[in-house]
């Protein structure tokens, strides 16, 4: 009965459309990004081999550095930012009546556009008009910075939009994972005479360790690689103040046409990915025995 | 005499107790009105500069920089509105956001779909192997395929072409989707299926006849879930598209912005009208989003 359902013209054919596009789209595109990174190419003419070249000039290029030390800060500060939403949504998976409507309204910020909001955090940072600096000037603070144009703030200015677009996607995974705990488990430490602040980090912690592993490896790698809000709101400036690797990348082949260099930081940076995704993984212990 | 004392000893004890609750009962309705104020803040927090958007949206430049920052505009200048979506190209914008991303939503899922059927309905050795081939796919930062992508469709006149970005958008949104479905298939019986080959029924016959419109609710979250990223992406329409009749919001707006760089409410308005028909998606299919969501970024 089941020749219909093993026939491997059949398989191939189902699987066919789906793989092809992700080879030619994805897969095939990272190893050519590895080919280009070891040609001297401006994207239009001739391409010319040379070696390793790309790669010895990266690791002089002091600006790189700064992006990539940009890039590091951010995934430290996302990083720790985990810490303040697993505290929100063990508040939230508590006994809290419109517990489902708050995870929602948290979530809205996750569901726009990033240019929209990198629109509108330039206008909450407005030096003259943005609500920020009214605020700070009604309370009698006179000369407020002017964050986004500040070569010792821009970077820091554009953390917060990006907490503020991601929190509730932390909050909502933890929340679910939360709400996935036996409630006897809970009840049975009660009875025991546990504090609610034990319950949640002897028990509801521990258990949810797996989901705490995954959010680690989305937040740093999410933040390695992070683009958006940083080009839209000031494209690395002011004098590389706020650049990240790949807004750097970015600028090496669509600004200055340096394809292949371009390349060479293209391909970096997904080693680095996923170095970083198999570090995780293997350093934070594994709790695959945990049942419950 | 002696019962008495006893009573009296009882009912004081009783009356601490009673107190002790009290102090309990009180101390826990503090401490819940701290946490529910400290989860308003942040639910504020997230809302307030929206709140604001709209409102500097219905002011002209004059009352944006007199009014206080929440204070209403004496009246609602929706000729702000009006006058962004016919000066400007949003219109056009508009519809080109709607085209790719439906496009894509559509061959996403249809490919997705299949694959997963592949991958858990059909009998053979390797496909826990070919699963991992499609979930490698989350792991890959868009910015490690750009160039050759930019190079590929250059090459084959693609550049400014819808084409270039529904089949980027669908391939990149495959390995996510098919996560999405494939919880769901791991836990539909089989039975139904099972029956139809009994009954001689084809491949194809099962797939779109019996299996597609049972997995119909995951379809729905996983096609919202893909609606919203197609809808907002930027890097690849920022890179592949330059042409104005072909741009969508996301990089329509960008530029469009940076030509009213003085004028808030147009700025304000454009803001308002990108982000409008996500906002209306998630007060009606919130529950199918967070859904979604969930189900799309862990798996253990």
């Amino acid at each position: 009965m089941d020749q219909a359902l093993s026939s491997k013209k059949m398989i191939a054919l189902y699987l066919a459309p789906g793989l092809l596009l992700l080879l030619a789209l994805v897969y095939i595109p990272i190893f050519q990004t590895g080919y280009f990174g070891l040609m001297d190419w401006n994207g239009i003419g001739e391409m010319s081999f040379i070696g390793l070249e790309n790669y010895t000039l990266l690791i002089q290029d002091a600006a790189f550095w700064d992006s990539a030390w940009h890039s590091l800060l951010l995934a430290v500060f996302s990083a720790l930012s985990l810490i303040g939403y697993l505290l929100i949504s063990l508040v939230l998976a508590g006994k809290i009546k419109g517990a489902n409507f708050l995870r929602k309204i948290y979530l809205v910020p996750m569901l726009l556009a990033s240019v929209a909001i990198a629109q509108l955090w330039m206008k909450i940072y407005h030096p003259t008009n943005g609500i920020l600096n009214t605020l700070l000037m009604s309370i009698g603070i006179e000369n407020p910075p002017a964050w986004l144009a500040e070569p010792s703030l821009a970077l820091f200015a554009i953390f917060i939009p990006i907490i503020w677009q991601y929190a509730g996607f932390y909050i909502l995974i933890y929340y679910a994972a939360l709400k996935n705990i036996p409630e006897s488990l809970v009840e049975s430490a009660k009875i025991d005479g546990a504090s609610a602040w034990d319950i949640a980090w002897k028990i509801k912690v521990p258990l949810i360790m797996n989901v705490i592993k995954v959010t680690i490896v989305l937040a740093v790698v999410g933040s390695l690689k992070y683009f958006d809000l940083i080009y839209v709101m000031t494209n690395g400036g002011p004098n590389g103040a706020s650049e990240v690797m790949a807004s750097y990348m970015y600028g090496q082949a669509f600004s200055r046409f340096d394809f292949g260099y371009a390349s060479a930081i293209g391909f970096f940076l997904l080693v680095i990915c996923l170095l970083i995704t198999w570090l995780i993984r293997k350093v934070t212990v594994s709790d695959e025995d945990i049942q419950y | 005499m002696r019962n008495e004392a006893l009573t009296e000893k009882q009912t004081a004890l009783a009356r601490q107790k009673a107190a002790e609750q009290q102090k309990g009962k009180i101390r826990h309705t503090i401490s819940m009105t701290l946490l529910y104020i400290v989860l308003a803040i942040v639910g504020v927090f997230q809302i307030l500069p929206l709140v604001w958007l709209v409102l500097f949206s219905l002011k002209n430049n004059q009352e944006v920089f007199e009014l206080s920052p929440f204070a209403l505009p004496a009246t609602p200048r929706f000729e702000n509105y009006i006058r962004v979506w016919t000066e400007g190209n949003i219109g056009q914008y508009f519809f080109n956001s709607v085209l790719y991303t439906g496009s894509a939503v559509v061959l996403t899922i249809l490919f997705a779909s299949m694959a997963t059927f592949a991958l858990t309905r059909m009998k053979w050795k390797k496909s826990s192997l070919f699963l991992g081939l499609f979930m490698v796919g989350l792991m890959i930062p868009v910015h490690s395929t750009l160039i050759p992508l930019f190079n590929t469709f250059s090459n084959l006149d693609l550049i400014n072409h819808p084409l270039s970005i529904i089949l980027t958008y669908t391939a990149f949104n495959l390995p996510i989707t098919i996560m999405i479905l494939y919880g769901f298939y791991q836990v539909l019986p089989r039975e139904v299926e099972e029956a139809a080959i009994m009954d001689g029924a084809s491949v194809h016959r099962i797939f779109f006849g019996i299996t597609l419109p049972m997995t119909a609710p995951v379809i729905a979250t996983a096609a919202i879930i893909n609606m919203i990223y197609n809808w907002n992406e930027f890097v690849f329409i920022n890179t592949f598209i330059s042409a104005d009749q072909f741009k969508t919001l996301t990089v329509g707006i960008q530029n469009f912005i940076g030509q009213y760089s003085t004028d808030w409410g147009a700025i304000g308005a454009t803001l308002v009208i990108s982000i409008l028909p996500i906002l209306i998606a998630f007060i009606f299919l919130s529950d199918r989003i967070v859904e979604g969501i969930s189900a799309g970024s862990v798996k253990g």
